[in-house]
């Protein structure tokens, strides 16, 4: 049995509808961004700009010196190396931890997991303030490095979260065949179960990538200056700043948003899978 | 591209102790092996999480004002009484309570309607995932400089877009009104957040067997029916899941409010959070910031015990 014409109707009436309220932000996020100045305080406003112009993008890639458009460009860098390196090394230690707390049975399993879990019912502001005078004792307020281990502390329960359950799916024959061959345990993790965990693995490191982007409150409070202010940090100041100049805001905005969004586009298959079988599917 | 698992869940507790396991030593062997495969981690999140803590709880106990070390007087529970006796502590828990009731159930109630779209046989299904997925990939920070930007009462496309099509007649302030800023801030949330939500239910939908839905159609069910006994039930440990997320992360809500509002006007928007980041970073009260930084972790804690009940109810194992 077919659908019925009306059910067929009714669904993509829906998602146009779904898809229009997602895209207007959007579009005018970007067209903010290209528009003149003029063309965003105009009154009725211009949703279709008279004027567009890219050079707010070329003043963020060219200009130096102590300006926005610098400043900007300088905390996109940083973001990018926080991100990854929070990246890299909880995905890293992260696939220990739920290689055990997935494959191997000991008694405290069940406990152990629930309070790496339980991480993250604590908000960050119940931490910062310890963190921040840590942080100045040992050297690391305002620097990348800092965030980046700070990051790691959230991000890693999450990949033993999300891989745990993942290899959870993985059949353990594969794994038990591979040490009668004569693999290690941990020759038959990188051999056997990561390579088939790759779409888990993939989902976790989008997700993380997007946690530690997408980070707020420790970069405020930790970073104060270009060596380590992350990009969200230095939207939320120009906002405090320069209300009207929304064009430029719009700017730092769209360059913001592009690494994740990329990513996210580019795996998008990878997240219905790796929730399905990493989140939702115990 | 998501299938239930073809081979029976891992043995729990019970089923270990009743099988002829393994030796004994073989077992000591294998938890000394996840002692030390779990040990990075550990460094990892609680040589950062465990010291603050426990130095957040010790400093709610000492008037400390300022950021330096310091010798600072005891007070015992003298910041906790504070915290019972601040009428405005209460109204941004009031608030709080309202921004997540409201934020978390409208993203659901979307969520679930974008999910069971996504999932529908749609001319250009690819297109509208990769169009869904756009507002969880934007940062929160963007995403609140733009609708603060939006709703903006001067200049706003809001505004612009209602009078230009005749819906009103004049400019509104839409962030200048307490209330109607908390909702408006409510509804910069929910566009973002329903992304999240609609596809951790998708992927929930993903893993229902459809051979279950031609079976109720073969016996006669409705759509309606078919979607309140089968897909509902099964979906429950998603919705669960990620109900839990939602609510906390609501509850903790800071980042769009800091953006869009700076917990304004007249504290219309401070959440609990905001409010204790005001407290203890703008006045340097950072024994009652910590005091209040416990009242969050406890109220937490209530929801999430409260949800972990939920969880067992839903046959779902944490890892």
């Amino acid at each position: 049995m077919n659908p019925s014409r009306g059910y067929r109707i009714f669904i993509h009436v829906a998602a146009i509808v779904v898809s229009l309220v997602i895209l207007a932000p959007f579009y005018w996020l970007f067209i903010a961004s290209v528009a003149s100045p003029a063309d965003l305080l105009a009154r009725p406003l211009r949703f279709v700009p008279d004027h567009i112009s890219f050079h707010r993008y070329q003043d963020i890639f060219t200009s130096h010196g102590d300006n926005v458009s610098a400043a900007f460009r300088e905390a996109f860098v940083n973001s990018l190396i926080v991100a990854s390196g929070t990246v890299l090394i909880s995905v890293s230690v992260g696939i220990f931890g739920a290689y055990a707390i997935s494959r191997l049975r000991f008694r405290a399993r069940q406990p152990i997991v629930l309070v790496f879990l339980s991480t993250y019912m604590v908000p960050p502001i119940a931490l910062v303030i310890p963190l921040y005078l840590v942080m100045v004792r040992l050297h690391l307020l305002d620097t990348r490095l800092g965030l980046i281990v700070v990051y790691c502390s959230f991000t890693a329960p999450f990949v033993i979260w999300i891989m745990g359950n993942f290899f959870q799916t993985i059949p353990k024959d594969l794994e038990d065949a591979a040490q009668v061959e004569g693999c290690t345990r941990v020759g038959a993790l990188f051999r056997v179960i990561l390579p088939l965990a790759r779409p888990g693995l993939l989902a976790t490191v989008l997700f993380a990538f997007l946690i530690a982007w997408d980070e707020f409150l420790y970069a405020l409070i930790f970073t104060s200056t270009t060596a380590s202010k992350t990009i969200p940090v230095a939207i939320a100041e120009f906002t405090g700043r320069y209300e009207t100049d929304f064009g430029l805001q719009a700017a730092g905005g769209v360059l913001a948003a592009l690494p994740p969004v990329l990513i996210a586009l580019v795996f998008q298959r990878y997240i219905v899978g790796g929730l399905s079988r990493g989140a939702v599917k115990g | 591209m998501a299938t239930a698992p073809v081979h029976p869940p891992p043995a729990g507790p019970a089923e270990e102790l009743a099988a002829p396991g393994p030796s004994w030593r073989a077992r000591t062997r294998e938890a000394r092996f996840a002692a030390a495969l779990l040990i990075p981690s550990a460094v990892v999140v609680f040589g950062v999480v465990l010291y603050p803590i426990l130095r957040t709880l010790y400093t709610s106990f000492y008037d400390v004002n300022s950021p330096f070390p310091g010798s600072y007087p005891f007070v015992g529970l003298g910041n906790y009484r504070r915290v019972i006796e601040d009428g405005e502590v209460w109204a941004s828990v009031l608030r709080t309570g309202y921004f997540t009731l409201v934020s978390t159930g409208l993203e659901m109630l979307f969520g679930l309607g974008i999910a069971l779209l996504l999932y529908a046989p749609l001319r250009f299904r690819w297109l509208f995932r990769a169009i869904v997925v756009l507002p969880w990939a934007l940062p929160t920070v963007v995403n609140a400089a733009l609708w603060r930007q939006i709703f903006n009462a001067q200049y706003g496309a809001l505004n612009a877009l209602l009078t230009q099509l005749h819906l009103a007649d004049s400019y509104r302030s839409w962030l200048g009104e307490p209330f109607l800023a908390l909702n408006m801030v409510i509804l910069a949330d929910v566009w973002k957040n329903t992304s999240l939500v609609a596809f951790f239910l998708f992927a929930g939908l993903a893993t229902i067997p459809r051979e279950l839905y031609e079976a109720a159609r073969v016996d006669g069910a409705s759509a309606w029916r078919s979607f309140v006994s089968i897909t509902l039930p099964l979906l429950k440990p998603a919705i669960v899941v990620v109900l839990v997320l939602r609510t906390i992360e609501a509850f903790k809500v800071f980042d769009i409010i800091y953006v869009m509002t700076r917990g304004g006007p007249a504290n219309g928007t401070a959440s609990i959070a905001y409010y204790t980041y005001a407290r203890a970073f703008s006045d340097e009260s950072f024994g009652y910031g910590s005091a209040l930084a416990y009242l969050i972790v406890l109220f937490i804690f209530v929801l999430a015990t409260f949800y972990i009940r939920a969880l067992r109810a839903g046959q779902f194992e944490a890892a």
